[in-house]
């Protein structure tokens, strides 16, 4: 116990910021690849494989970006959790 | 050995490990029915969580529907994986710390309001029946298949069935059952593809089969060209370009991203493992074990497509394959000879329009099951495939029925009109609503609300991404929000969806009524911007929250702040 204000502020601000950035990516890969531009990324990209590279993004690539999303969000947010708790000892 | 005793065996075998664990686990206390006593490991919690997601939709109908509508299918596999990643970025490790055992529990302490409570249960119990149909719906297909009856019948074993198991455990007992149903679901659904993907393309790995080439023709082609090529020429659309458009498919996998996210027997999974640092870790595995099956289903998809056409199109009846028959004696595959040449001709909406009769109508959730029969796999494939649906089936709808079971014996009875409830009278109310929820879910697994089980179920997601999704949200990340906006956003967004999706399922709206050419799939999408939108504005006319309410909300922002009174403890 005995946390500063400005100390929470910092880790709300943090994970805000995370949680704003790995959605940005999430949005891109899954409505952006895999909907809005498809049929640009289809012409213009190469294709991944023999599939073209829109069509792919929303049958597969977007699925597997999700899971680095999650596994970046565990690590990201266990590293923040350390530092505040760190910021807690040097207080009390 | 004949199909029959192997099928016999296989669902036999699972079926005693289920009840077996299921007995071994059975819930002592009230607080181990609901969340399994909070201490269960992440991996075990991931495996649990994605047989619970990985639903009779997802199983049987998913990759049916891929076969059937090629790129427009993508929204199901973005929509239903994408949501996870928003459940758990923005509503599990805060719910979680807050440390109420169910979903209207929540918004009942955070809204201070009886009343707010209350509308979330009449959602959770929408959501909740609306989902169960569908996977009904999934395991009466399956039944049929078995037992060779029609899929109403097949209905009321699979209910019995799921009733049974249901009541018997709780949560901690569904916890360790739905682990081995996930290890069961996902050798039931890769092995069947693997075998598949070396017939048609040469390939070990289904993934790369796909983008890979199509080798059992005479010329090695690219698969996904030979997949546009046999589409087009029978007057469908190509594959990979789908007929869907880009503002419905929008809608849609939006819908069903936000409606993943509101899910109240997804979310209250998380309550089951020790503190959010496990929370987060749990669903890193979660979604790892749900990707297997998802990156799985487009290749059977498309395997599907390929298999069907090439047996069955301009084959005479007289010689069509053994499994054709068996499908058509339960009604889920049907021919009739217009032309009287005596062939099956399968024909889509192109070629129809220049005089081509189609004569072979199937419904796109027996493509999974037809799979195997199609690539002339051994028949323990074929047995442990009808397994895995089970399990499936039996899991998710396990799950969905203590959630509503939980609802109104919980949030409900105890909260609202007997507070003086005691643990044994909660778990006897659970067992008959989970009853009563039932038999209301096997009418309508039987009078199906749409013709596609993954149809039913994305309605589901439509009602909880404009209701609950918007909710919780907004109870989190805002200070400002009160009841009134709660409760208003609320009732606006499930009564506007419902709305549409009666309007055009039941009453006989036409395509060319659609608010802006969305269809009822993708409403949840315009159900939920009406609930922020409304939320917002009368709350802004309204008094803001108590003082009681907003350090509640520290509570869940900061990771310091009571984590030993967060440890559930549903009373």
């Amino acid at each position: 116990m005995g946390k500063t204000n400005a100390a929470r502020e910092r880790y709300w601000k943090a994970n805000l910021k995370y949680v704003g950035g790995l959605l940005t990516v999430w949005f891109i890969v899954s409505f952006g690849c895999g909907i809005l531009f498809r049929d640009w990324l289809d012409v213009h990209f190469p294709h991944v494989g023999s599939a073209p590279f829109g069509f792919w993004m929303a049958q597969q690539g977007s699925i597997i970006c999700f899971v680095f999303i999650l596994i970046a969000y565990a690590i990201l947010m266990g590293r923040l959790d350390d530092t505040y708790n760190h910021d807690e000892e040097d207080q009390s | 050995m004949s199909q029959d005793a192997y099928n016999y065996l296989f669902i036999g075998l699972s079926f005693a490990l289920y009840i077996g664990i299921a007995i071994r686990q059975r819930a002592g206390s009230t607080k181990e029915y609901y969340t399994a006593g909070g201490g269960v490991s992440p991996f075990a919690n991931g495996m649990a969580t994605a047989a619970d997601w990985m639903s009779a939709a997802t199983f049987i109908s998913m990759a049916g529907l891929l076969a059937t509508s090629g790129y427009d299918g993508s929204r199901l596999l973005m929509g239903w994986t994408g949501g996870f990643v928003l459940l758990t970025v923005l509503m599990v490790p805060f719910l979680r710390k807050f440390g109420k055992a169910t979903v209207p529990d929540f918004v009942g302490d955070r809204f201070y309001s009886k009343t707010a409570r209350l509308v979330a249960v009449v959602c959770a119990i929408f959501i909740c029946l609306t989902y169960i149909m569908g996977q009904m719906r999934g395991v009466g297909v399956v039944f049929s298949q078995l037992f060779e009856v029609e899929i109403a019948t097949g209905v009321w074993i699979g209910g019995a069935i799921v009733f049974f198991y249901a009541g018997l455990g709780g949560m901690k007992g569904i916890t360790y059952t739905q682990v081995a149903q996930y290890c069961v679901m996902v050798f039931a659904y890769t092995i069947p593809a693997v075998f598949i993907a070396i017939a048609l393309t040469d390939s070990v790995i289904p993934q790369l089969g796909f983008i890979g080439n199509y080798t059992a023709g005479e010329t090695a082609i690219p698969f996904l060209q030979k997949l546009d090529n046999v589409n087009k020429e029978l007057g469908f659309a190509a594959y990979t370009s789908g007929s869907l458009s880009k503002i419905d498919m929008f809608c849609i996998t939006a819908a069903l991203m936000c409606g993943t996210a509101g899910l109240p027997h997804v979310i209250v999974r998380f309550f089951t493992v020790k503190n959010v640092k496990a929370v987060r870790t749990s669903a890193c595995w979660t979604l790892g074990f749900i990707a297997v099956i998802y990156l799985t289903a487009p290749t059977i998809g498309g395997f599907a497509r390929v298999n069907l056409i090439e047996s069955l199109h301009d084959t005479p009846h007289t010689e069509a394959p053994a499994w054709f028959k068996d499908f058509e004696k339960t009604g889920q595959m049907a021919w009739q000879d217009k032309n009287g040449d005596g062939k099956i001709q399968y024909f889509g909406p192109e070629r129809e329009k220049i005089g081509d009769l189609n004569e072979l109508t199937y419904g796109a959730d027996i493509m999974v099951m037809a799979n195997p029969h199609m690539a002339g796999l051994p028949k323990w494939a074929i047995a442990l495939l009808m397994t895995g649906c089970i399990a499936a089936a039996l899991s998710t709808a396990a799950g969905l029925l203590l959630v509503l079971s939980t609802a109104i014996s919980h949030d409900l009875m105890k909260k609202v009109i007997k507070p003086n409830l005691s643990d044994r009278e909660e778990i006897n109310y659970a067992r008959m609503a989970s009853l009563g929820a039932l038999l209301v879910a096997i009418y309508f697994g039987i009078n199906p609300p749409a013709a596609f089980i993954a149809k039913t179920v994305a309605f589901a997601f439509g009602m909880a991404a404009s209701s609950f999704f918007p909710t919780l949200l907004m109870g989190i990340f805002s200070r400002r929000m009160n009841k009134e906006g709660a409760i208003a956003g609320m009732a606006v967004g499930i009564l506007f969806t419902l709305g549409y999706i009666i309007y055009f399922q039941f009453m006989g709206g036409t395509k060319d009524q659609h608010l802006l050419g969305i269809s009822p799939e993708g409403i949840g999408f315009v159900g939920m911007l009406l609930n922020f939108g409304v939320a917002a504005i009368v709350a802004s006319f309204t008094p803001p929250p108590p003082k009681e309410v907003t350090d509640l909300l520290d509570v869940v922002r900061y990771p310091d702040t009571q984590e030993e009174e967060s440890v559930i403890a549903p009373h």
